[in-house]
């Protein structure tokens, strides 16, 4: 359960950067999840054995998290802590593809090697920029832009009412493994059998909270709609930012920069 | 007719599962009145609260806010006269930051954001709470928490406040701010509580409730006499009322 307060802890981390001041910061979220979002199709819509031509969408994240001031350890950790996933994701990749791609002297590169490097740097990227983009947005600011930005109520609500509650469900987790512990001693007690009926009491008791709240939010005259008075102001400059940073990912998508700067430079010195 | 006032006639509710919380219960409250209901666990004090605002529908019985009886068609203004602050704060404050869960109901009720961020400011600086508006509110201590869900309610501009135990869990410093700041109140209060002498200092009225019944409605200081009474409430006396344990002193004023 411990893993589960360390992981709410960082979350928290997370919303508390993004009441830092920064010039990224003052930048309209509609602005940064519109941005992320070119960000994430152009990154993820690359071809399978690209792998050079990713790297230049490594300074979206870089310049954001700089210039907002952002802890680069912290998030590191971060990425760290979720990037199991990847790295297992891919992890068939070198065993079923196994032909050659390139040779460096006496080492050869399969295409498995190739293709499982662009998963694990994509996943790198693209989580990196969510991160950042959390970071510097907060939670409530990106639900803000997405109610902004047309999409459902009920959708949005859900997020909401998922990032307020995570920690009162995280405290109650933490509560009931805290009990579990002090009546266990070594192996008795701490079964999966038991395990499963923890998580089924937890699912009963966020049962009736939901309940309680869905009371509470009656009385205070709620009908399906949760009304934010906060609003935003979309300026020339999210403009800018948006369509500035958009075409750039296009560019990075459509030509292969590293090549290109590789050519130009052995062009120049030949 | 004033909005201030509350008819519970013949009230009685049965849960799916079988249990009847509530049996025949019948009481008046007037304009301005503060009554405490007290009674043991599972006596039907929070069952009988979710009626006063049509959270729960009666099964036989009527309850009347302000000559208005508590119905469907009737429920947005029900709701907007009775603000209803529940025992758990973490119930109540659901949104992400305390201002806009404070701004929650005002919303709501379809008022122009100017009006809202007003209401929401008058609410805070009514509780002294002014100071949390940008904070989430799960990083709010007890007290803290306590103070905004009032707010939250406050802001809606009620003309009557039905509280859950709202001392619970608060420590005794925190627990005497709430006090004063319930004192000050000049709505229509009824508060269902396990803290008598919070019920002993605020409340002129008690209502004693058994098993879905109401076994008294009587001025505070005598129903906290009434030895017998309390027993068969499964109650004490408020600690307010003993004689001092350590040095024998005889009994101090109530809420002293």
């Amino acid at each position: 359960m411990s893993s589960v307060a360390t992981g709410l802890s960082a979350l928290d981390r997370l919303d508390r950067l993004a009441r830092l001041e920064s010039p990224v910061h003052r930048v309209d979220p509609r602005a940064k999840v519109i941005t992320t979002g070119v960000y994430i199709v152009c990154v993820v819509s690359h071809g399978k054995y690209d792998l050079l031509g990713l790297l230049p969408f490594a300074i979206f994240p870089v310049v954001l998290a700089t210039e907002g001031g952002l802890p680069l350890g912290f998030l590191g950790r971060l990425l760290l802590v979720v990037s199991p996933f990847a790295l297992i994701m891919g992890a068939f990749n070198p065993l079923f593809d196994r032909e050659i791609v390139a040779q460096f002297g006496p080492w050869s590169v399969t295409g498995g090697w190739v293709s499982y490097a662009s998963i694990v740097l994509r996943f790198l990227l693209t989580a990196g920029a969510a991160l950042v983009l959390t970071a510097t947005t907060g939670f409530t600011g990106i639900c803000l832009a997405l109610e902004k930005l047309k999409v459902p109520d009920v959708l949005v609500t859900q997020l909401l009412l998922l990032f307020r509650y995570i920690f009162v469900l995280g405290d109650e987790a933490g509560r009931m493994g805290q009990a579990r512990r002090l009546r266990s001693f070594g192996r008795r007690g701490m079964g999966w059998r038991i395990y499963g009926q923890m998580l089924g009491q937890l699912l009963l008791r966020a049962f009736a909270r939901a309940q309680r709240i869905y009371l509470a939010m009656k009385s205070r005259g709620f009908d399906g709609r949760v009304r934010v008075a906060q609003r935003l102001h979309f300026r020339t400059a999210d403009l800018v930012f948006t369509l500035a940073w958009s075409a750039a990912f296009v560019v990075f998508r459509l030509v292969d920069v590293p090549l290109e700067v590789g050519r130009l430079v052995t062009g120049l010195s030949g | 007719m004033s909005h201030h006032t509350i008819s519970v006639r013949g009230l009685s509710f049965a849960y799916p599962d079988g249990t009847q919380a509530l049996d025949g219960v019948s009481f008046e409250i007037g304009h301005g009145e503060a009554i405490a209901v007290v009674g043991a666990n599972g006596a039907g004090k929070s069952t009988l609260l979710l009626h006063l605002n049509g959270l729960l529908t009666p099964v036989q019985g009527t309850v009347d806010i302000g000559g208005i009886p508590v119905a469907k068609d009737t429920l947005p203004d029900i709701r907007r006269t009775v603000g209803m602050v529940f025992q758990d704060p973490d119930d109540q404050l659901f949104m992400p930051t305390v201002a806009e869960d404070v701004g929650f109901g005002p919303l709501n009720l379809g008022l122009p954001p100017e009006v809202v961020g007003a209401r929401v400011a008058q609410a805070l600086a009514r509780v002294g709470a002014e100071h949390l508006a940008e904070r989430p509110p799960y990083r709010l201590s007890g007290g803290e928490k306590r103070a905004v869900a009032i707010a939250t309610v406050l802001a809606m501009e009620p003309s009557i406040l039905v509280m859950d135990e709202p001392s619970s869990g608060l420590d005794p410093q925190a627990r005497r701010r709430l006090l004063g700041l319930l004192e000050g109140f000049e709505h229509t209060r009824i508060i269902a509580t396990h803290d008598l002498d919070l019920a002993a200092q605020l409340c002129e009225r008690t209502i004693v409730m058994g098993a879905g019944r109401v076994l008294a409605d009587r001025p505070t200081a005598d129903v906290f006499r009434d030895d017998e009474l309390l027993a068969a409430g499964g109650l004490e006396r408020p600690l307010g009322m003993l004689a001092c344990p350590v040095c024998g002193a005889g009994t101090p004023p109530a809420g002293a």
